[in-house]
């Protein structure tokens, strides 16, 4: 597989601070840009890198700037989406822990790019550790003239500022980020008007994931073109995915885009295969809010061809038997995990990082999760699973924002593949509680 | 002018008018139910997804249908739009589901509550045969509390429709309730025991679609439907001192503003008229006000009652019944 392009360096003792990085090559792209190309340029790198959103939508970046309203005479913003809190990933944090200036690096070439002088991270507030090093890192750069006024000795000034959340998911879809940025409390915006348009204080903004802000050094350095020649199809380059689960080797693995999910489980240089050598169960592989698969269908599409690690192949087979890629937490089940338990959980998870602005996520979310732990806790009825998938498909779709659509598939998928499970936990309780129990022993 | 047809009947709008409001223009039965927007609050709506409809055209230059239902309230028409409402099952199994949600939690004890009768979730779940929810869970319960001097809040049957947050916050100064905490455990509160004071602060009361909020100087006193609705009117130095007497012989009951068929107010009123002015010498009354109501009420002759019980033309002239 080719090397690392956002992780490169990240074993160079002292990568952290900036003499490090810079002496390994960092920062040259900002050169490089600033010095050497317009703002229009840059874009057209990046829209010919075919970089896509690491957020979780994968939506063509290049294609989002252009969007930006560059007619107002409104200052822009671009914000920095740090605030990861999709259970299951843990990729941004790894990536601005060990590497912050990547990070900054590619703010300054992307605010340069869309005109911008102000630019925000909005970060978790649960990543009060990595306030401190991403600040550190910021003035270092203004020490070095890469932040600042007259950056480089040209015409473009930058300020980055970090603004820590107060720990709300919500607060990571992009408008309810805005609304707490500005102060308030962090409900999703109603759309349109969308950000490009009216953003941060009603000015146009690009709200961009860290990975790929992270990616945009990068692809300046080895020019867009290059950069797409990573990858498969329209799933260009590297993507980070967080490992985690039932597996040998949890971590973070920077994985050119088109590996086949089988080797990225069983690969020695990856996951290393399910721990204790069981047997796989099923995989979430973008973050909990994708639908899960059962082992059969992760590895293989429903045509029978090998599934890749890219949008395009995952989501093959839409939801019938499909998933996506999302944000690349990529959670794996043995033999032994309980999918009812595992679901109940999740819609804990929904439930209480609702906004409880809309109806149907509101009261939905709460309903889904009290099913479940009925059915969990020996008290479900056969219309129970019938009721799940019938709540789930009336929040689906019809909500503000789509973290009511996130609620519903962790749901509606578990039924439709794992249905029988469903049916056990409400026919033989005892028997499921007795089988956890025994389990609980032995972890 | 905007061309936009809603279930098969075309109107010309301005732009920037909203699906609800262009159905509005047409009226009838092409009207979706609107739990949260009020049109006069700016910001509102969008929230409660009753308005949902579905676009099978999204305009002249793109005649795709949309990928989702809309909520017709926040969603701005476009030239050539072609629109559904009544006229497509999917909405209607949508907002069957949607009535469904906004009940789940809510106590249905319209038995023992001062809204009943005027209550717009009474009147839409009503409207769908639904006096009941498939859900065998509890529901949420909150204390009740007064949230001001003057009013009730009743947490259990709120819907979170956020009209009563952004009259507070257009029409007083500084807000002094708001949403606290997230999710289905969210609720209306004033942030550590304050209490609501501002002289508009009434208004609440009668932009809340359910029996959240209620007047406690009226709390108990009668169900709505023994009483007279009268237009009555004085010379308010805070307000327009436009308002709907409600009555029983010469007697003020309580006074609301005045609501339109889509039950918002014409005009917003201060809390004196509103609490303290319940002596018929208070006012000018200008004959009954005809409220047109598809609720649970008119179906049980709401209407005639109110033309039999009909007397005393105290002050002005009596305008004609219809
Ligand atoms: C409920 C919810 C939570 C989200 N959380 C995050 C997050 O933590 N980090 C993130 O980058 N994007 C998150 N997103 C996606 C953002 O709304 C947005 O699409 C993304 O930041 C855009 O960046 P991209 O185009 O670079 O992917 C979330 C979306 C939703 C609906
Ligand atoms: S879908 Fe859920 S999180 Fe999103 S706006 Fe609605 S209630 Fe809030
Ligand atoms: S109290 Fe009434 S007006 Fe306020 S949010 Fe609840 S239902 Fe709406
Ligand atoms: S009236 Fe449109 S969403 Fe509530």
């Amino acid at each position: 597989m080719g090397g690392k392009i956002l992780l490169a360096n990240i074993d160079v003792p002292g990568i952290r601070g900036y003499d490090v990085y810079r002496s390994n090559g960092g920062y040259t792209s900002v050169e490089k840009a600033l010095r050497e190309m317009t703002q229009a340029q840059v874009t057209a790198e990046v829209n010919k890198s075919g970089l896509r959103g690491r957020g979780g939508a994968g939506f063509p970046t290049g294609l989002k700037w252009s969007f930006l309203d560059r007619k107002s005479d409104k200052p822009r913003y671009l914000v920095c989406n740090a605030d990861e809190s999709e259970p299951g990933t843990f990729k941004d944090r790894y990536l601005m822990h060990h590497l912050p200036h990547r990070l900054i690096e590619g703010l300054i070439i992307s605010s340069f790019a869309l005109g911008v002088k102000t630019c925000y991270i909005y970060i978790r507030g649960e990543f009060k550790y990595l306030v401190g090093i991403l600040e550190k890192a910021i003035k270092e750069a203004h020490l070095h003239g890469f932040l600042g006024e007259r950056i480089l000795g040209t015409d473009f000034s930058l300020n980055i500022y970090v603004h820590p959340g107060a720990g709300a998911y919500i607060c990571g879809e992009e408008t309810a980020l805005l609304e707490s940025l500005e102060g308030k409390r962090g409900n999703p915006r109603i759309k349109p008007p969308f950000p490009a348009f009216k953003g941060l204080y009603g000015c146009p903004t690009v709200v961009n994931n860290v990975e790929t802000l992270a990616a945009v050094g990068p692809i300046i350095s080895m020019g867009g073109e290059a950069y797409a020649m990573i990858g498969k199809g329209k799933s260009t380059g590297t993507k980070l995915i967080s490992a985690c689960g039932n597996i040998k080797n949890p971590g973070v693995y920077e994985i050119e885009m088109g590996l086949p999910v089988e080797d990225f489980i069983y690969s020695p240089e990856y996951c290393g295969g399910i721990a204790n050598d069981k047997y796989l169960k099923a995989v979430i592989p973008g973050g909990s809010s994708v639908p899960i698969l059962p082992a059969d269908l992760i590895l293989s599409t429903a045509k029978g061809e090998k599934r890749l690690m890219t949008y395009e192949s995952l989501a093959d087979g839409d939801f019938e038997s499909g998933t996506m890629l999302g944000s690349g937490g990529f959670i794996v089940y043995d033999e032994d995990a309980c999918i009812v338990r595992n679901t109940w959980n999740l819609t804990r998870f929904y439930r209480h990082e609702s906004c409880g602005q809309c109806s149907p996520c509101r009261e939905g979310t709460g309903w889904m999760e009290k099913v479940l732990y009925r059915i969990e806790h020996r008290q479900g009825k056969m219309s129970d699973i019938d009721l799940l998938v019938r709540v789930a498909k009336n929040i689906e779709g019809n909500t503000i924002c789509p973290l009511g659509d996130a609620a519903a598939w962790p749901v509606a998928s578990a039924i439709r593949h794992f249905r029988v499970e469903f049916e056990e936990h409400v026919l033989h309780p005892a028997a499921m509680l007795e089988k956890e129990r025994h389990l609980k022993l032995k972890y | 002018m905007l061309k936009v047809t809603i279930d098969n009947i075309s109107i010309e709008v301005e732009e920037g008018t909203t699906i609800l409001n262009a159905a509005r223009m047409i009226g009838g039965k092409v009207v979706p139910p609107a739990m949260c927007y009020y049109s006069k609050l700016k910001g509102s709506g969008g929230k409660c997804r009753t308005c949902l409809v579905k676009v099978s055209h999204s305009s002249a230059k793109d005649p795709r249908p949309m990928g989702k239902l809309v909520a017709s309230c926040s969603t701005p028409v476009q030239d050539g739009m072609v629109v559904q409402n009544l006229t497509s099952p999917e909405v209607i199994e949508t907002r069957k589901g949607i009535v469904e949600f906004l009940l789940l939690n809510h106590p249905l004890d319209c038995p023992v509550c001062d809204q009943a009768g005027e209550c717009d979730l009474q009147d839409l779940s009503f409207g769908f045969g639904m006096e009941e929810t498939a859900t065998e869970e509890e529901r949420r319960e909150f204390p009740m509390i007064d949230i001001g001097e003057k009013i009730k809040l009743h947490m259990n049957r709120c819907i979170l429709c956020y009209r009563c947050v952004y009259t507070a916050d257009q029409l007083t100064e500084k807000r002094l309730h708001g949403v606290l905490y997230r999710g289905d455990v969210s609720e209306i509160g004033t942030f550590i025991q304050h209490a609501v004071t501002n002289d508009f602060s009434g208004n609440m009361i009668d932009v809340c679609p359910v029996g959240a909020l209620t007047d406690k100087t009226f709390r108990f006193k009668s169900r709505v439907w023994f009483l007279n609705p009268m237009n009555a009117h004085r010379d308010c130095p805070a307000c327009s001192g436009k308002v709907t007497a409600w009555m029983f012989g010469n007697e003020i009951y309580r006074i609301t503003g005045r609501k339109d068929r889509y039950g918002e107010l014409e005009e917003f009123i201060c809390n004196e008229c509103r609490f303290e002015k319940k002596d018929i010498n208070d006012w000018v009354i200008e004959g009954p006000r005809h409220i047109r109501r598809q609720s649970v009420i008119s179906a049980n002759h709401y209407e005639e009652m109110k033309k039999q019980s009909l007397i005393d033309p105290i002050a002005g002239t009596m305008e004609s019944l219809t």
